[in-house]
């Protein structure tokens, strides 16, 4: 008897246990604490926001930091950190007049000085010599004319910095990034575990009482596998995932989500290393735009969705992208034989593709060409590495031959797209190197008028394309998934993902 | 009793010459190219013309099970035959010898045992980097000991034995006593490790392409076919099915055969 009213002791108390966790569970969902799980496909470079240089980190970052102004979904730029601001001089130097009562996420407010700080930081006159970005070279100085109203004085006039000036605001004196990361942005850093998770709160003294953010709390999770990122979704551990092939959004017909579709503002393409043998060849590069069929790829790797680029340029910067373009270099066996065989392999060659094994299209984009570049008589292989070897080997040192990626616009300026292919860039990471586009891009600089910047720019695009530069594929079509529980999701002309514009939605 | 174990080694092997019978077909012949896209045929169900249907890409999974099957059956034979003959002359000479080497390749031994053989393997590929080759290396390096410990035990009993002694008596090289005298009488044992052996390495060359660490894409590969299948499970479940059951039997079969094999040895 003893026993056996032990055995319902401790039944009773299980039960109790589940009903008092369970009653836990179901207050948080309905209470006014609401969190969401992102899936990101890899984990932050950095949290230095002057540093980083990984699309998808810039892309969650954008929470957190904000600049003297800041890009909308429009593709404008609205006034943040900074209350006002006029362009003097024809561009050589920008005014701005600083919002009062901007703080940042350690409490204290934004001064002249911060900005004045994080200026000169990327421009490299307070920390070391050489800038951290390099756009910010043309910084001669940074005045503060009084507590609200600071000067920038660049050395050579120039009308689209003001797309730069997006970049964070950070506290003056800050040496930890990645430990304490500060920014004015509406949600301030939590907790990071690397390769695991990063962790955001809600910042309850944002600047902007009308947009503050709608979730208390977001994590942004490292799912590096396609699969695991579907079965997350599907299992629950995960509310949200952007940038979905077609493949893996079918896979949630039959789940309760919304599938938003957009472009990913990135341009997809097999990138050339032109230090690499035989790519410093033209004649083998124009056979390889010739042996491959953009559209089979489009369709084999998702459904036909997604926009045929033909440059290194994307279609939401419609001021600057050409259309015609897409259409330069168009299948035709025959020529990329014969061009083939001008170059001395009559035979093909064979080549490696590295790719990063954590983005699961542009492996499957990888396949395709393989298969289209067995067409020419050209054996290429693929190499699948990490994402941080992928930083490291091809994107810092170069040490590849050629990689299928994406790359997006760090600033809404053509100048992002396109000013990573002039010889002496840091980040010239395909060796492109022809004196007439330095040239070019010099004029751009030069020149203080809108119209004639575009069309240098697109002067410029045009030069990739006949030099066949890389192989462009397309700018991919992004599926977002986002749980029916939440709302708000808004696409952007660039690589970021706004969460504060995200809330819940009332559950009847 | 005898005639279950008798079965099992008939049916083993059967199914293994089978399997084995698909891959030579393979080399010659598959329905349609293994590597060939077509994107109006995707994710096809089994049907008379793709009789196990079509992947994501278009690609004929009937083909691409056939030429992984070859693939498994290259890197499984060249892991388990480096394994085995590496692991078999250590064993040997460990065994017949015995004195410091003996101690030194065995402590080595146990050192490469105490590591959990996929945790080894992924240091091996992280050291040496991804691929084929690579993969085949590293894994016959995690299946010498086994095979080198299993020789030494019957070496070592065997170096004692009678006919050792007259042979060593009358002059007989060591070299030839190892080879020729110890050697086939250590063949049904070393046999049957063979085919546990071959069973392990079937199975951890699809784990290791299913990690994505093994055969790099497109390569058709069963352990990689079955990664890229996941996410499809729920919609296109053949995709997995048949490289699944390709696996299945084939470390089915080798393992019937070891079961066979080490039974009838012992009675």
């Amino acid at each position: 008897m003893k026993r056996v009213g032990k055995q319902m002791c401790l039944l009773f108390f299980s039960f109790t246990l589940t009903l008092v966790l369970g009653g836990c569970l179901g207050e948080k969902e309905e209470g006014k604490e609401s969190s969401i799980v992102v899936g990101i496909s890899q984990d932050l470079d950095s949290l230095d926001p002057h540093k980083s240089v990984a699309a998808g980190t810039k892309e969650v970052l954008f929470n957190m930091y904000e600049g003297l102004v800041k890009p909308d979904h429009l593709g404008n730029f609205i006034d943040a950190v900074a209350k006002s601001h006029t362009i003097k001089n024809g561009g050589k130097t920008y005014v701005f007049t600083l919002r009062q009562g901007v703080k940042f996420h350690n409490g204290e407010e934004v001064t002249a000085k911060d900005v004045k700080y994080s200026i000169e930081r990327c421009a490299g006159i307070t920390e070391g010599k050489t800038p951290l970005i390099a756009a910010f070279s043309n910084v001669k100085s940074v005045e503060i004319v009084d507590d609200t109203i600071i000067k920038i004085h660049l050395k050579q006039a120039d009308i689209e910095f003001l797309a730069y000036l997006t970049v964070a605001i950070v506290p003056e004196g800050t040496n930890d990034f990645e430990k304490y990361p500060i920014g004015t942005g509406p949600f301030r850093y939590e907790s990071r575990a690397p390769q695991e998770y990063i962790t955001f709160k809600k910042f309850d003294d944002y600047w902007d009482k009308d947009n503050q953010a709608h979730l208390e709390e977001v994590t942004f999770k490292v799912v590096t596998n396609s699969s695991a990122l579907v079965n997350g979704l599907k299992g629950g551990s995960i509310q949200m995932a952007t940038r979905m092939t077609t493949n893996e959004t079918a896979q949630l017909k039959n789940d309760p989500f919304t599938i938003y579709q957009g472009g990913s503002n990135l341009v997809q393409a097999l990138y050339l290393n032109h230090a690499a043998k035989p790519f410093h060849d033209i004649r083998v590069r124009q056979a390889l735009c010739y042996a491959v069929n953009r559209q089979e790829i489009v369709d084999l790797i998702a459904d036909g969705k997604g926009t045929i680029v033909g440059s290194s340029m994307f279609p939401a910067f419609k001021k600057y992208y050409i259309q015609e373009l897409a259409n330069y270099y168009t299948e035709d066996i025959q020529k990329a034989k014969q061009l083939l065989k001008e170059a001395g392999y009559p035979n093909g060659f064979e080549m490696t593709i590295t790719v990063p094994a954590n983005y699961q299209k542009h492996i499957d984009a990888a396949q395709v060409l393989i298969e289209q570049l067995k067409r020419i008589g050209i054996t290429a292989k693929i190499e699948l590495i990490e994402w941080d070897a992928w930083l490291s080997d091809v994107y810092a040192n170069r040490n590849y031959q050629s990689t299928v990626v994406g790359v997006d616009a760090a600033y809404l300026s053509a100048r992002a797209m396109l000013e990573r292919f002039t010889s002496d860039y840091s980040r010239n990471f395909i060796n492109y190197w022809n004196p007439k586009y330095d040239k070019l891009y010099q004029k751009v600089r030069e020149s203080t008028k809108e119209e004639e910047q575009i069309k240098l720019y697109k002067k410029m695009e045009t030069m990739l394309t006949e030099d066949a530069a890389n192989v462009y594929i397309q700018d991919m079509n992004s599926e977002v998934a986002l749980h029916k529980d939440y709302a708000g999701y808004e696409f952007y002309p660039l690589y970021v993902q706004d969460m504060a514009k995200i809330y819940k939605v009332k559950q009847e | 009793m005898r005639q279950k174990q008798k079965n099992q080694l008939v049916i083993g092997m059967g199914i293994a010459l089978f399997l084995f019978l698909l891959f030579l077909l393979s080399i010659f012949y598959t329905p349609f190219d293994p590597d060939m896209m077509n994107a109006k045929e995707k994710l096809v169900a089994p049907s008379f013309q793709h009789i196990f249907g079509t992947d994501q890409f278009g690609r004929d999974i009937c083909s691409r099970v056939l030429k992984g099957l070859g693939t498994t059956f290259i890197i499984a034979l060249s892991t388990v035959s480096i394994g085995a003959i590496v692991g078999v002359v250590l064993g040997a000479v460990t065994g017949y010898f015995g004195g410091w080497m003996d101690e030194i390749c065995m402590r080595i031994n146990d050192v490469i045992i105490a590591f959990p053989n996929i945790l080894l393997v992924l240091i091996f590929i992280s050291v040496l980097g991804v691929g084929q080759n690579n993969m085949i290396l590293a894994l016959s390096i995690v299946f010498i000991p086994s095979f080198s410990r299993m020789t030494r035990s019957e070496f070592l009993t065997h170096r004692d034995m009678d006919y050792v002694k007259s042979a060593r008596l009358m002059g007989v090289s060591h070299f030839r006593i190892l080879f020729v005298h110890i050697l086939p009488n250590t063949v049904p044992t070393i046999l049957s490790m063979l085919a546990i052996g071959f069973n392990n390495a079937i199975l951890a060359e699809a784990g290791m392409s299913y990690l994505g660490l093994g055969v790099q894409p497109p390569t058709p590969s069963l352990g990689r076919m079955l990664a890229e299948s996941q996410i499809y499970l729920a919609t296109a479940p053949w995709i997995a099915i048949f490289p699944g059951m390709a696996i299945v039997l084939l470390a089915l079969s080798f393992s019937m055969i070891s079961e066979g094999l080490s039974k009838g040895g012992r009675s």
